[in-house]
């Protein structure tokens, strides 16, 4: 029988049987706790690995195809400069525009460091161009060649040094998130295993009466991996719930915005939440059944 | 049925039972008698597999209880109803759901079976205690209900140990009486008791073998009985 054939029946249930192992508290208690806490902080997890990958394809997407040539030279140079820049970047193939940036432009990209009373006409600061390029993109090493000869004060920058770093740092986020949900999966498992040995140990006697009257050991251990299963779901279920509205709560994202405001579900990651109860109703099922058949088959 | 061929049973260092044979024929009778602690409740243990024996060989129901796996041993103990001298129920289910936890683990908790319980537990006279917890009924009635669980699966074979241990002596004459009328039903029984007037009672009632357990051997207990 398959695993989720067996789940589906012992969700299913058999009320008579629930009956036969008494309810303790104490193991109840922790295996709901501890799979709420951990449905809690999967959900943070699983939002941060997906906000790193979001944020990973935006910064790949918004950088990879553009670049900036940054000219620094004498004032009275500057335009002759610019305009020979733009006329070499026009007849370079895989380019495909470049464009100078305004002094406003170029303004608002320094309010954030200097304020907005900046004086930038009596500032040495270098005129910006962007240059968009096409799919197949241009020869980095042939245009600086180029530009090295025909405009000396321009530097030419294609994001590679900032992207890479960038795109690493955001896949290693992505990583550690799945890193933690599995540590957090394993925690659990820990967690709902001790709670069922405790369980079985404090229910030798029934488990004793059972096998007296001819129960099966399946059919002991059904009935301990049944409640541990169902306790998880539930658990987890107002778990995730919680995590969801914590997460739902945090700031929107903005189109400035820095990492943490983008920390939230979109689409189908908000649909991701329903597999953490199911995860921890499998986790439990898993662990109980091992505790079970191994306490089972320590018991004379 | 159940056989035991020379068998010994050793416990702490020491020898138990040496030596001991019996074959417990369909619808016999017996009673196994013995002092305190001669190993009355270790060889009735021996009879339903829950202990294997140092020496020899215990056949129950033709397998050899050596070879038996968990699974067999369920499937065996559905033949073998036992009543214990400390019942052991399980405290948080009613006496109703006690004596049917034979039929719950098995699978076999039908309309037919509720039927044949209630008029199971009217027959020990339990019927107006179905929804008592074990802790609230008194010695007696704990042990007419322990005997209802034993044979509510039909077994072959009905093994007591000290079943009229706890209860007065009209209480004890009305678990004999339950006993025997299993026995005419066809049912074998093995009655491990202290209690000599119990057993010299039952022989107005039934023709039983009276064993006892004497320097750890089986011998067939004689007239002074």
């Amino acid at each position: 029988m398959s695993t989720g054939l067996q789940l589906s029946k012992l969700i299913m249930g058999d009320a008579q049987a629930d009956r036969v192992v008494p309810p303790t508290g104490f193991t109840a208690r922790l295996t709901l706790f501890a799979a709420g806490a951990m449905a809690f902080l999967t959900v943070f997890a699983l939002a941060l690995s997906l906000a790193s990958g979001r944020l990973a394809t935006r910064w790949g997407d918004e950088l990879a195809q553009s670049s900036t040539l940054r000219i620094s030279a004498p004032a009275e140079q500057m335009a002759a400069q610019t305009a020979a820049a733009l006329t070499v970047l026009d007849s370079t193939p895989g380019i495909a525009s470049a464009r100078a940036l305004s002094v406003e432009e170029q303004r608002s990209l320094l309010v954030p460091w200097f304020g907005p009373d900046l004086p930038l006409d009596s500032l040495p600061v270098p005129q910006l161009i962007e240059i968009v390029e096409t799919e197949e993109g241009y020869d980095g090493a042939g245009l600086r060649l180029r530009l090295q000869a025909e405009v000396p004060g321009a530097v030419l920058d294609d994001h590679t040094r900032w992207r890479r770093p960038l795109e690493r740092a955001a896949g290693r986020l992505r990583l550690l998130g799945w890193v933690s949900i599995g540590l957090i999966g394993a925690a659990t498992a820990a967690m709902i295993t001790l709670a069922a040995n405790a369980a079985l140990a404090a229910n030798a006697q029934v488990i004793s009466v059972l096998r007296l009257i001819g129960a099966r050991d399946s059919y002991i251990a059904r009935a301990f991996v049944r409640r541990f299963t169902l306790r998880a779901l539930s658990g987890a279920a107002v778990g995730t719930a919680l995590g969801a509205f914590s997460v739902f709560l945090l700031p929107a994202t903005q189109e400035s915005g820095s990492f943490l405001t983008g920390l939230g579900f979109q689409g189908l990651g908000w649909a991701l939440l329903t597999l953490i109860p199911v995860l921890a109703a499998v986790v439990a099922y898993v662990a109980t059944g091992a505790a079970a058949r191994r306490t089972l088959g320590e018991l004379t | 049925m159940i056989e035991l061929d020379n068998i010994a049973y050793s416990y702490g260092g020491g020898e138990l039972l040496s030596e001991v044979s019996l074959k417990l024929a369909p619808g016999s009778f017996h009673f196994l008698t013995g002092p305190s602690g001669s190993g009355k409740t270790t060889f009735l243990k021996l009879c339903y597999g829950a202990l294997s024996p140092t020496a020899g060989q215990v056949q129950l129901f033709g397998k050899d209880v050596r070879e038996m796996d968990r699974e067999d041993h369920a499937m065996t103990r559905r033949q073998i109803g036992v009543v214990h001298q400390d019942c052991q129920f399980l405290d948080h289910l009613s006496v109703r759901e006690n004596v049917a936890l034979p039929l719950t683990v098995a699978s076999r908790d039908s309309l037919e079976q509720h039927s044949n319980l209630k008029e199971l537990l009217t027959w020990v006279g339990l019927g107006h205690r179905a929804s008592a917890l074990p802790p609230e009924l008194s010695g007696g009635e704990r042990q007419r209900a322990a005997l209802a669980r034993a044979v509510i699966m039909s077994p072959d074979v009905v093994l007591a140990d000290e079943p009229t241990g706890n209860v007065d002596w009209e209480m004890s004459q009305r678990l004999l009486q339950l006993l025997v009328e299993l026995n005419k039903m066809g049912k074998t029984i093995l009655i491990a008791t202290h209690d000599l007037n119990l057993i010299r009672s039952a022989k107005h009632h039934v023709q039983a073998r009276v064993l006892r357990i004497s320097g750890r051997k089986l011998q067939l207990a004689g007239a002074d009985l």
